[in-house]
């Protein structure tokens, strides 16, 4: 017994013996080419990159792809290989085995500009077979980028089992681009490269054509032909794309400008703290969030939804304060309210900075409002589409509520005839102060919005101030459509007028038109008709 | 200006006052020139530098008295003259340079080497010639005033109106300066000037006289501003302020007062700023904040508008708490209290100091006199009759 047992021991030894010595020489060429990335020698890596990415082991894809991020340590010692992970935890390579730590003498394994090449095509071709839609789509755009010839075959055979109709647009975008460029392919091939090409239309398929090189005569006239087409196809698109642009800045302007709209418009009181407002009611969509994210994690996506009642009620307040203890003082004295409210802002930036400090805080974008989808060639991002709309249904409420609602009827009373109102019984000082908490209520709800746009710190009303009094005055005083239209105009005549003549020029043309427009028509757009000299 | 305006335009305030500053001028710079440091009076050069921002910045604020105070004019883009005329005498300074730069080129400014810039652009050409810069000190504030003046005044773009189109005004220019390829040094600005006339503008002997200038330019910029003011078309401007329409039904053309006043004005804050740049060294787009000229416009509410003396001593009061306040400890609330003043300012004390004061005055004289008239009246033995006239 002794021996029989002593026997298998010794045999239990050995193979363990030979499985830690002999296993390299029965590991197979992936391990192989694993072990290679330790040599520190560019060819060998490419070699390695291309073994790897054809031999279908499921470690290929992290391997690669932690070759492109620098996460993929060698030990020139060992010879062993690891990657680390986006999340700090390592495996070896080879194995994909956890690793309690990669070993010090281990290093990034490096790259050249022609490695980063096939290492983009390997990855490209490792990944257009991935069970996620959203991989295949990138994983055919990064082809479609690097065309290189060596991944047409990938290309081919994902080609023939993609059912997803955008991955397969993309992939035969991939593989006319690769075609494009393959010295061997026929004369039929690259016209049809062409027309594809020419189907996409945007810049990166037109930067294809023109790059393309020499080329069958056919080809070269037909690519031509693709090029102007996308031109003014392209030229259509950037079009609508400053448009939207500006309408998108227009929405902010006039958000912005509505609470202006009020006080100034519609009560007369210039208000230099109403970008202040502004500012409260950013932070006050700061704060929500804060108490959302230590107490409620869940209700992150809501907070929005939370802050803009929040913000309207403290702005509001804040603004209603104001009107009582500065502003009924100085009723009729335009110019002293100016200074007043002036002053007024100051006060305010420094008690915002002296709570949360002088530094940016950060507002979060719920996940309903980031991210952004292609439409033809511009892409829209979801939240300057949904500042659009809260824009337009901010402006519609207000709308009604001043035409359809009984203090909306006191409201318009009061600034029409001042004392007749008062005779009628409406208690006017007390609707001046709503009207005013209105205004700046209103520029609280802004702030919600602009929060997921613009850096939320002190200074964030005195961007606003000078653009929203340009919008009111453009539009025209006392008139709610004036300040639409005069923010639309301004937003898109600054977003044509950037590309022609860089942002800050575009922004003094518009202010410089301003001035003068003011001239030809002092009361703005939309100016209320009346008999006084002197408004 | 004759012997007999002057007599005319002068109360007694104004005498006080253009005393004051003449001894100011004349007794600081020898003061610190004079006696030897660590003499208990002998005045720190960086306290003539001081004073003497302070000086220019009421030069500011008199410009601007004299149009909101007598025209009623509230212009929120006066910080926009002072900064040209800066950036006039700050172009001079730059060209005097000369091959000291750090690039040592001898014609073009560091910043335009910096930038590859291989010639002077057309509009620095003549400012390394004193006389065409002080020309243009005066000129290129005044011009740009008399444009947008007889725009808006003619289209009678009035009150606030106004005062929001000339902070766009200044706005666009603080955009503009802000750009490398505008040519005056984009956000850095102008600054390391070497020398005035001959003179290095770091030395002490040049800083007393750039105060005493300062103080000799306010003088005069006061005698000016006395002499519209309290002339026939002082009190055309006076009724502008007080009844525009009534005085254009009158049959005075408002907008002609108006842009002279106005251009004469800028020109002044184009002088201030011009005295400012070599006194405190630096000149950049942050002096066309819109800020700056609101701020400029509260000096002149603090002391009291339409004074004139008021403007002036707003503008170092508070100027000098700004000084002493930012400095110490109290630093972090000095915003708070700027704040304040312009609220409590505009709620409490709407004719500012001086005008409180002087108000006071007349009172207390009116009360005097009438003390004594009723006393003069007792012992006359007449009482009724006397009141009723």
């Amino acid at each position: 017994m002794p021996t029989k047992l002593s026997a298998r021991f010794c045999s239990f030894v050995l193979s363990l013996f030979l499985i830690a010595f002999a296993l390299p020489a029965f590991a197979g060429p992936f391990e192989d080419a694993v072990a290679k990335f330790a040599n520190d020698d560019f060819s060998d890596t490419e070699e390695a990159v291309g073994v790897i990415a054809s031999s279908g082991n499921k470690l290929a894809f992290p391997i690669i792809s932690a070759l492109q991020d620098g996460r993929l340590m060698a030990d020139p010692d060992s010879k062993k290989v690891y990657v680390t992970g986006t999340d700090g935890k390592s495996i070896d390579a080879a194995t994909g085995e956890a690793v309690a730590s990669v070993p010090d003498s281990a290093s990034a394994v490096r790259l050249n500009n022609r490695l980063r090449r096939s290492v983009d095509a390997a990855l490209g071709s490792l990944t257009l077979q991935s069970p996620d839609v959203g991989t295949r789509l990138q994983a055919a755009q990064s082809v479609f980028k690097s065309h290189e010839e060596t991944a047409l075959e990938a290309v081919d055979a994902a080609l023939a089992k993609e059912s997803n109709k955008s991955v397969k647009t993309a992939l035969g975008e991939a593989r006319a681009a690769i075609l494009l460029f393959k010295s061997d392919a026929t004369e039929v091939e690259k016209l049809e490269a062409v027309a594809t090409l020419k189907a996409r239309g945007d810049q990166e398929a037109m930067a294809l054509l023109t790059g393309m090189g020499d080329q069958p005569p056919s080809v070269t006239k037909a690519a031509a032909s693709a090029i102007s087409s996308i031109q003014s196809s392209l030229a259509v698109w950037s079009t609508v794309q400053n448009a939207w642009y500006g309408l998108s800045l227009g929405s902010v302007l006039l958000l912005a400008a509505i609470g202006l709209a009020i006080t100034f418009g519609v009560m007369g009181v210039i208000n230099m703290a109403h970008g202040e407002m502004v500012m409260i009611g950013a932070y006050t969509t700061f704060v929500v969030q804060e108490v959302i994210r230590t107490r409620y994690p869940g209700l992150f996506d809501y907070s929005l939804l939370i802050a803009v009642p929040l913000a309207f009620v403290v702005a509001g307040a804040i603004g209603v304060l104001i009107e009582r203890s500065i502003i009924r003082f100085l009723y009729g004295r335009p110019l002293e309210t100016l200074l007043a409210t002036w002053g007024l802002s100051l006060v305010l930036q420094q008690a915002v900075r002296t709570m949360f400090g002088p530094t940016n805080r950060e507002v979060g974008n719920p996940s309903w409002m980031s991210g952004a989808f292609e439409l033809g060639q511009i892409t829209i991002t979801y939240n300057r589409l949904w500042i659009l709309c809260f824009t337009l249904a901010v402006f519609a409420i207000l709308l009604a509520m001043l035409r359809y609602s009984a203090i909306g009827l006191e409201m318009r009373a009061v600034t029409q005839n001042r004392r007749m109102a008062a005779s009628m019984g409406i208690a006017t000082s007390r609707v001046d102060a709503l009207t005013f908490g209105l205004g700046s209520g209103i520029a609280g709800i802004a702030g919600v919005a602009l929060s997921q746009i613009d850096n939320v710190s002190p200074n964030l009303g005195q961007s606003y101030i000078i653009d929203s009094f340009m919008v009111v005055v453009f539009g025209g005083v006392g008139n709610l459509w004036g300040t639409l239209v005069g923010a639309f105009t301004l937003g898109i005549a600054n977003k044509f007028l950037e590309p022609v003549a860089g942002a800050v020029l575009g922004k003094i043309a518009i202010l410089v038109l301003i001035i003068l427009f003011i001239q030809k028509r002092p009361r703005g757009l939309f100016a209320l008709k009346g008999r006084a000299v002197e408004a | 200006m004759t012997p007999h305006m002057l007599t005319r335009s002068l109360d007694r305030g104004a005498t006080i006052f253009l005393l004051v500053v003449a001894a100011l001028g004349v007794l600081i710079p020898l003061f610190n020139l004079l006696l030897p440091a660590g003499s208990f009076l002998q005045v720190p050069t960086y306290l003539v530098a001081l004073w003497g921002k302070y000086v220019c910045y009421a030069i500011l604020a008199l410009s601007i008295d004299l149009i909101w105070g007598y025209c009623g004019i509230l212009s929120l883009g006066h910080g926009a003259f002072f900064a040209l005329g800066g950036y006039a005498m700050g172009m001079y300074l730059m060209r005097q340079i000369g091959t000291r730069g750090v690039y040592g080129n001898p014609i073009l400014p560091d910043f335009m080497v910096f930038l590859n810039w291989q010639k002077l652009p057309w509009y620095w050409y003549g400012f390394d010639m004193f006389w065409f810069a002080a020309l243009m000190v005066l000129f290129v504030p005044g011009l740009l005033a008399f444009c947008f003046g007889w725009l808006a005044f003619r289209s009678r773009v009035t009150g606030v109106y106004l005062s929001i189109i000339t902070q766009a005004m200044t706005y666009a220019l603080l955009l503009a300066f802000f750009r490398n390829d505008f040519g005056f040094g984009g956000n850095n600005g102008l600054t390391d000037f070497k020398d005035i006339l001959g003179f290095n503008v770091q030395a002490e002997g040049t800083r007393a006289a750039l105060f005493a200038l300062s103080c000799l330019a306010l003088i005069i910029g006061f005698l000016i501003c006395r002499a519209i003011v309290s002339s026939k078309l002082g009190k055309v401007l006076i009724a502008v302020r007080d009844a525009e329409s009534r005085t254009r039904f009158l049959g005075y053309r408002v907008e002609s007062y108006k842009l002279f006043v106005f251009t004469v004005s800028a020109c002044m804050a184009g002088v201030a700023g011009a005295l400012y740049v070599p006194q405190v060294g630096i000149i950049n787009p942050s002096e066309f904040a819109p800020g700056n000229s609101i701020e400029a416009v509260i000096w002149v509410a603090v002391g009291g508008r339409g004074t004139l003396v008021g403007a002036a001593l707003g503008a170092v009061v508070v100027n000098y708490a700004k000084t002493f306040f930012t400095s110490g400890m109290l630093a972090p609330y000095w915003l708070f209290m700027l704040g304040a003043l312009f609220i409590l300012v505009t709620l409490l004390l709407p004719k500012g100091i001086v005008g409180t004061f002087n108000a006071w005055w007349d009172q207390s004289k009116e009360k005097r006199t009438a003390a004594s008239a009723a006393s003069a009246a007792a012992e006359d033995g007449v009482t009724e009759p006397k009141m009723a006239e």
